[in-house]
Protein backbone atom coordinates (compact mmCIF):
# COMPACT_ATOMS: atom_id res chain seq x y z
CA UNK A 1 0.00 0.00 0.00
CA UNK A 2 1.27 3.43 -0.91
CA UNK A 3 0.11 6.15 1.49
CA UNK A 4 0.14 9.90 0.84
CA UNK A 5 0.12 12.24 3.85
CA UNK A 6 -1.10 15.74 2.96
CA UNK A 7 0.88 18.62 4.44
CA UNK A 8 -1.02 21.90 4.85
CA UNK A 9 0.56 25.05 6.30
CA UNK A 10 -0.12 24.46 9.99
CA UNK A 11 -0.28 20.65 9.90
CA UNK A 12 1.61 19.36 12.93
CA UNK A 13 0.87 15.63 13.11
CA UNK A 14 2.12 14.84 9.61
CA UNK A 15 5.55 13.62 10.79
CA UNK A 16 3.99 11.37 13.47
CA UNK A 17 1.66 9.86 10.88
CA UNK A 18 4.50 9.27 8.40
CA UNK A 19 6.63 7.70 11.16
CA UNK A 20 3.88 5.27 12.15
CA UNK A 21 3.00 4.28 8.59
CA UNK A 22 6.63 3.91 7.50
CA UNK A 23 8.53 2.70 10.54
CA UNK A 24 5.90 0.77 12.51
CA UNK A 25 3.65 -0.52 9.74
CA UNK A 26 6.36 -0.75 7.04
CA UNK A 27 4.30 0.94 4.34
CA UNK A 28 5.46 3.16 1.49
CA UNK A 29 4.66 6.83 2.30
CA UNK A 30 4.96 10.08 0.35
CA UNK A 31 4.22 13.63 1.45
CA UNK A 32 1.64 15.55 -0.56
CA UNK A 33 2.11 19.34 -0.37
CA UNK A 34 -1.13 21.34 -0.24
CA UNK A 35 -0.21 23.21 -3.43
CA UNK A 36 0.41 19.99 -5.38
CA UNK A 37 -2.20 18.68 -7.75
CA UNK A 38 -0.70 15.21 -8.23
CA UNK A 39 -1.57 12.40 -5.81
CA UNK A 40 1.54 10.48 -6.99
CA UNK A 41 -0.37 7.27 -7.51
CA UNK A 42 -1.10 6.67 -3.81
CA UNK A 43 -3.67 4.08 -2.72
CA UNK A 44 -4.60 5.91 0.46
CA UNK A 45 -4.61 9.61 1.39
CA UNK A 46 -4.23 10.73 5.01
CA UNK A 47 -5.11 14.24 6.20
CA UNK A 48 -3.17 14.70 9.45
CA UNK A 49 -3.93 16.71 12.55
CA UNK A 50 -2.84 20.27 13.13
CA UNK A 51 -4.14 23.77 12.55
CA UNK A 52 -4.30 24.08 8.78
CA UNK A 53 -4.28 27.73 7.70
CA UNK A 54 -4.29 28.71 11.36
CA UNK A 55 -7.87 27.43 11.77
CA UNK A 56 -8.90 30.81 10.32
CA UNK A 57 -12.64 31.26 9.72
CA UNK A 58 -13.47 27.69 10.89
CA UNK A 59 -11.23 24.65 11.32
CA UNK A 60 -10.69 23.10 7.91
CA UNK A 61 -12.71 25.71 6.02
CA UNK A 62 -9.80 27.13 4.04
CA UNK A 63 -7.80 23.90 3.66
CA UNK A 64 -10.81 22.40 1.97
CA UNK A 65 -10.26 24.69 -1.04
CA UNK A 66 -6.49 24.09 -1.37
CA UNK A 67 -5.29 22.69 -4.74
CA UNK A 68 -4.53 19.19 -3.40
CA UNK A 69 -8.02 18.88 -1.88
CA UNK A 70 -9.66 19.18 -5.27
CA UNK A 71 -7.77 16.00 -6.26
CA UNK A 72 -8.52 14.32 -2.93
CA UNK A 73 -12.24 14.97 -3.40
CA UNK A 74 -12.14 13.43 -6.91
CA UNK A 75 -10.11 10.49 -5.58
CA UNK A 76 -12.59 9.87 -2.75
CA UNK A 77 -15.59 10.19 -5.06
CA UNK A 78 -14.05 7.48 -7.26
CA UNK A 79 -13.82 5.17 -4.25
CA UNK A 80 -10.25 6.01 -3.18
CA UNK A 81 -9.41 5.61 0.51
CA UNK A 82 -9.06 8.78 2.57
CA UNK A 83 -8.66 9.18 6.33
CA UNK A 84 -8.65 12.43 8.30
CA UNK A 85 -7.45 12.60 11.89
CA UNK A 86 -8.46 15.56 14.07
CA UNK A 87 -7.98 18.62 11.81
CA UNK A 88 -8.08 16.17 8.88
CA UNK A 89 -11.56 15.10 10.03
CA UNK A 90 -12.62 18.76 10.15
CA UNK A 91 -11.32 19.27 6.59
CA UNK A 92 -13.25 16.22 5.33
CA UNK A 93 -16.48 17.49 6.89
CA UNK A 94 -15.96 20.96 5.40
CA UNK A 95 -15.25 19.34 2.02
CA UNK A 96 -18.57 17.51 2.20
CA UNK A 97 -16.85 14.11 2.03
CA UNK A 98 -18.17 13.25 5.48
CA UNK A 99 -21.56 14.15 6.96
CA UNK A 100 -21.88 16.55 9.87
CA UNK A 101 -19.44 19.07 11.27
CA UNK A 102 -17.21 19.76 14.26
CA UNK A 103 -18.14 22.52 16.71
CA UNK A 104 -16.27 24.08 19.63
CA UNK A 105 -16.00 21.72 22.60
CA UNK A 106 -18.84 22.31 25.06
CA UNK A 107 -16.25 23.33 27.65
CA UNK A 108 -14.91 26.05 25.30
CA UNK A 109 -11.43 24.81 26.15
CA UNK A 110 -8.76 22.92 24.25
CA UNK A 111 -8.68 19.36 25.59
CA UNK A 112 -5.51 17.28 25.43
CA UNK A 113 -5.80 13.92 27.22
CA UNK A 114 -6.20 10.18 26.83
CA UNK A 115 -9.77 9.03 26.26
CA UNK A 116 -11.37 5.62 25.74
CA UNK A 117 -13.06 4.60 22.52
CA UNK A 118 -15.57 1.81 21.97
CA UNK A 119 -15.66 0.75 18.29
CA UNK A 120 -19.24 1.06 17.05
CA UNK A 121 -19.25 -1.80 14.56
CA UNK A 122 -16.97 -4.04 12.51
CA UNK A 123 -18.58 -2.87 9.32
CA UNK A 124 -15.66 -0.94 7.79
CA UNK A 125 -11.98 -1.60 7.10
CA UNK A 126 -10.90 0.68 9.95
CA UNK A 127 -12.80 -1.28 12.59
CA UNK A 128 -13.25 -4.73 11.03
CA UNK A 129 -10.66 -6.35 13.32
CA UNK A 130 -11.42 -4.35 16.46
CA UNK A 131 -13.34 -5.67 19.45
CA UNK A 132 -16.63 -3.77 19.83
CA UNK A 133 -16.81 -4.77 23.51
CA UNK A 134 -13.41 -3.36 24.33
CA UNK A 135 -12.30 0.19 25.09
CA UNK A 136 -9.18 1.43 23.29
CA UNK A 137 -7.17 4.19 24.91
CA UNK A 138 -6.39 6.91 22.37
CA UNK A 139 -5.36 10.55 22.93
CA UNK A 140 -7.37 13.55 21.84
CA UNK A 141 -6.04 17.10 21.39
CA UNK A 142 -8.60 19.54 20.05
CA UNK A 143 -10.63 22.67 20.69
CA UNK A 144 -13.26 21.96 18.07
CA UNK A 145 -14.14 18.31 18.38
CA UNK A 146 -17.83 18.37 19.22
CA UNK A 147 -19.32 16.25 16.45
CA UNK A 148 -22.69 17.54 15.30
CA UNK A 149 -25.18 16.31 12.69
CA UNK A 150 -28.95 16.66 12.44
CA UNK A 151 -31.29 13.87 13.55
CA UNK A 152 -31.93 12.55 10.03
CA UNK A 153 -28.19 12.30 9.36
CA UNK A 154 -27.59 10.58 12.70
CA UNK A 155 -30.28 8.00 11.98
CA UNK A 156 -28.68 7.31 8.62
CA UNK A 157 -25.19 7.01 10.13
CA UNK A 158 -26.50 4.50 12.62
CA UNK A 159 -28.51 2.36 10.23
CA UNK A 160 -25.63 2.21 7.70
CA UNK A 161 -23.05 1.44 10.43
CA UNK A 162 -21.07 4.56 9.53
CA UNK A 163 -20.05 5.40 13.09
CA UNK A 164 -16.43 4.46 13.74
CA UNK A 165 -16.35 4.69 17.54
CA UNK A 166 -18.00 6.25 20.59
CA UNK A 167 -16.29 7.94 23.52
CA UNK A 168 -16.65 5.53 26.44
CA UNK A 169 -15.23 4.75 29.85
CA UNK A 170 -12.49 2.15 30.32
CA UNK A 171 -15.16 -0.59 30.45
CA UNK A 172 -16.46 0.32 26.99
CA UNK A 173 -19.63 1.84 28.48
CA UNK A 174 -20.85 4.85 26.50
CA UNK A 175 -21.80 7.40 29.15
CA UNK A 176 -22.27 11.18 29.07
CA UNK A 177 -19.61 11.44 31.76
CA UNK A 178 -17.09 9.89 29.34
CA UNK A 179 -17.91 12.29 26.52
CA UNK A 180 -15.05 14.82 26.54
CA UNK A 181 -16.40 17.48 24.19
CA UNK A 182 -20.20 17.19 23.98
CA UNK A 183 -20.27 15.24 20.71
CA UNK A 184 -23.80 14.23 19.79
CA UNK A 185 -24.40 10.56 20.73
CA UNK A 186 -20.74 10.49 21.95
CA UNK A 187 -19.57 10.05 18.35
CA UNK A 188 -15.77 10.21 18.00
CA UNK A 189 -15.58 9.46 14.27
CA UNK A 190 -17.62 8.58 11.19
CA UNK A 191 -17.15 7.23 7.68
CA UNK A 192 -19.00 7.97 4.46
CA UNK A 193 -21.71 5.76 2.96
CA UNK A 194 -19.16 4.16 0.61
CA UNK A 195 -16.97 3.27 3.65
CA UNK A 196 -13.85 4.57 1.91
CA UNK A 197 -13.60 7.94 3.71
CA UNK A 198 -12.91 7.93 7.46
CA UNK A 199 -12.67 10.78 9.95
CA UNK A 200 -12.02 10.75 13.67
CA UNK A 201 -10.97 13.31 16.29
CA UNK A 202 -8.78 10.97 18.44
CA UNK A 203 -5.18 10.34 17.32
CA UNK A 204 -4.42 6.62 16.85
CA UNK A 205 -0.98 7.57 15.45
CA UNK A 206 -0.06 8.88 18.90
CA UNK A 207 -0.70 5.46 20.40
CA UNK A 208 1.12 3.16 18.00
CA UNK A 209 4.73 3.05 19.16
CA UNK A 210 5.72 0.79 22.09
CA UNK A 211 8.16 3.43 23.30
CA UNK A 212 5.18 5.64 24.14
CA UNK A 213 3.69 3.03 26.44
CA UNK A 214 0.38 2.57 24.61
CA UNK A 215 -0.21 0.77 21.34
CA UNK A 216 -4.02 0.70 21.33
CA UNK A 217 -3.99 2.95 18.25
CA UNK A 218 -1.98 0.46 16.25
CA UNK A 219 -5.02 -1.85 16.13
CA UNK A 220 -6.87 0.70 13.98
CA UNK A 221 -4.05 0.82 11.42
CA UNK A 222 -3.63 -2.96 11.43
CA UNK A 223 -7.36 -3.41 10.84
CA UNK A 224 -7.12 -1.00 7.90
CA UNK A 225 -4.17 -2.79 6.33
CA UNK A 226 -5.82 -6.20 6.66
CA UNK A 227 -9.13 -5.12 5.21
CA UNK A 228 -8.38 -2.54 2.53
CA UNK A 229 -9.39 -3.60 -0.94
CA UNK A 230 -6.72 -2.31 -3.36
CA UNK A 231 -8.17 -0.23 -6.19
CA UNK B 1 -19.32 49.30 -9.46
CA UNK B 2 -17.94 48.45 -6.04
CA UNK B 3 -20.21 47.39 -3.23
CA UNK B 4 -19.52 46.77 0.44
CA UNK B 5 -21.23 43.87 2.15
CA UNK B 6 -21.60 43.68 5.92
CA UNK B 7 -22.19 40.04 6.83
CA UNK B 8 -23.34 38.58 10.15
CA UNK B 9 -22.81 34.89 10.77
CA UNK B 10 -24.58 33.46 13.81
CA UNK B 11 -24.88 30.03 15.39
CA UNK B 12 -28.27 28.61 14.41
CA UNK B 13 -30.97 29.42 16.93
CA UNK B 14 -31.77 25.80 17.74
CA UNK B 15 -28.18 25.04 18.71
CA UNK B 16 -26.42 25.55 22.00
CA UNK B 17 -23.88 28.36 21.77
CA UNK B 18 -21.51 27.48 24.63
CA UNK B 19 -19.49 30.67 24.16
CA UNK B 20 -22.60 32.82 24.41
CA UNK B 21 -23.81 30.82 27.38
CA UNK B 22 -20.52 31.32 29.23
CA UNK B 23 -20.58 35.06 28.55
CA UNK B 24 -24.25 35.20 29.56
CA UNK B 25 -23.55 33.71 32.95
CA UNK B 26 -20.61 36.03 33.57
CA UNK B 27 -23.02 38.98 33.29
CA UNK B 28 -24.11 38.18 36.84
CA UNK B 29 -20.47 38.49 37.93
CA UNK B 30 -20.28 42.08 36.72
CA UNK B 31 -23.58 42.97 38.34
CA UNK B 32 -25.71 42.82 35.21
CA UNK B 33 -27.98 39.89 36.02
CA UNK B 34 -30.67 41.53 33.86
CA UNK B 35 -28.72 40.55 30.74
CA UNK B 36 -29.22 37.08 29.31
CA UNK B 37 -29.45 35.26 26.01
CA UNK B 38 -26.00 36.23 24.73
CA UNK B 39 -25.20 34.63 21.39
CA UNK B 40 -21.88 35.14 19.69
CA UNK B 41 -21.17 35.06 15.97
CA UNK B 42 -18.89 36.72 13.46
CA UNK B 43 -19.07 39.93 11.51
CA UNK B 44 -17.34 40.01 8.12
CA UNK B 45 -17.12 42.98 5.80
CA UNK B 46 -15.91 42.77 2.22
CA UNK B 47 -15.86 44.58 -1.11
CA UNK B 48 -17.32 43.15 -4.26
CA UNK B 49 -17.10 44.33 -7.87
CA UNK B 50 -20.34 43.79 -9.77
CA UNK B 51 -22.43 45.30 -12.56
CA UNK B 52 -25.49 45.71 -10.34
CA UNK B 53 -26.60 45.39 -6.74
CA UNK B 54 -28.42 42.22 -7.69
CA UNK B 55 -25.23 40.66 -9.08
CA UNK B 56 -23.25 41.77 -6.03
CA UNK B 57 -25.82 40.14 -3.74
CA UNK B 58 -25.58 36.88 -5.69
CA UNK B 59 -21.79 36.83 -5.31
CA UNK B 60 -21.91 37.53 -1.57
CA UNK B 61 -24.57 34.85 -1.15
CA UNK B 62 -22.32 32.36 -2.95
CA UNK B 63 -19.32 33.34 -0.77
CA UNK B 64 -21.42 32.81 2.37
CA UNK B 65 -22.75 29.45 1.27
CA UNK B 66 -19.47 28.04 -0.04
CA UNK B 67 -16.97 29.38 2.44
CA UNK B 68 -17.92 31.99 5.02
CA UNK B 69 -20.68 30.11 6.85
CA UNK B 70 -21.09 26.42 7.64
CA UNK B 71 -24.80 26.03 7.10
CA UNK B 72 -25.01 22.91 9.24
CA UNK B 73 -24.49 25.06 12.33
CA UNK B 74 -24.53 28.69 11.22
CA UNK B 75 -26.94 31.08 9.55
CA UNK B 76 -25.96 34.27 7.78
CA UNK B 77 -27.48 37.57 6.73
CA UNK B 78 -25.96 40.62 5.11
CA UNK B 79 -26.63 44.15 3.92
CA UNK B 80 -25.03 45.54 0.83
CA UNK B 81 -24.43 49.13 -0.30
CA UNK B 82 -22.68 50.75 -3.22
CA UNK B 83 -19.43 52.49 -2.23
Amino acid sequence: MKFGVVVFPGSNCDKDMIYVLKEILKQEVVELWHKDTDLQGVDFVVLPGGFSYGDYLRSGAIARFSPIMEKVVDFANQGGYVMGICNGFQVLCEAGLLPGTLKHNNSQTFICKNVWLKPASNDMALTANLDTNKAYQIPIAHGEGHYFADDATLAELKSNNQIIAYYSNSNAEVLDSANPNGSVNSIAGVCNAGKNVFGMMPHPERAADENLGNIDGRAFFESLLKNLVPA
Amino acid sequence: MTFTAEIDIMPQKALLDPQGKAVSSSMTNIGLAEISGVRIGKHISLQVEAASEEAAKAKVEEACKKLLANQITESFEFVIAQN
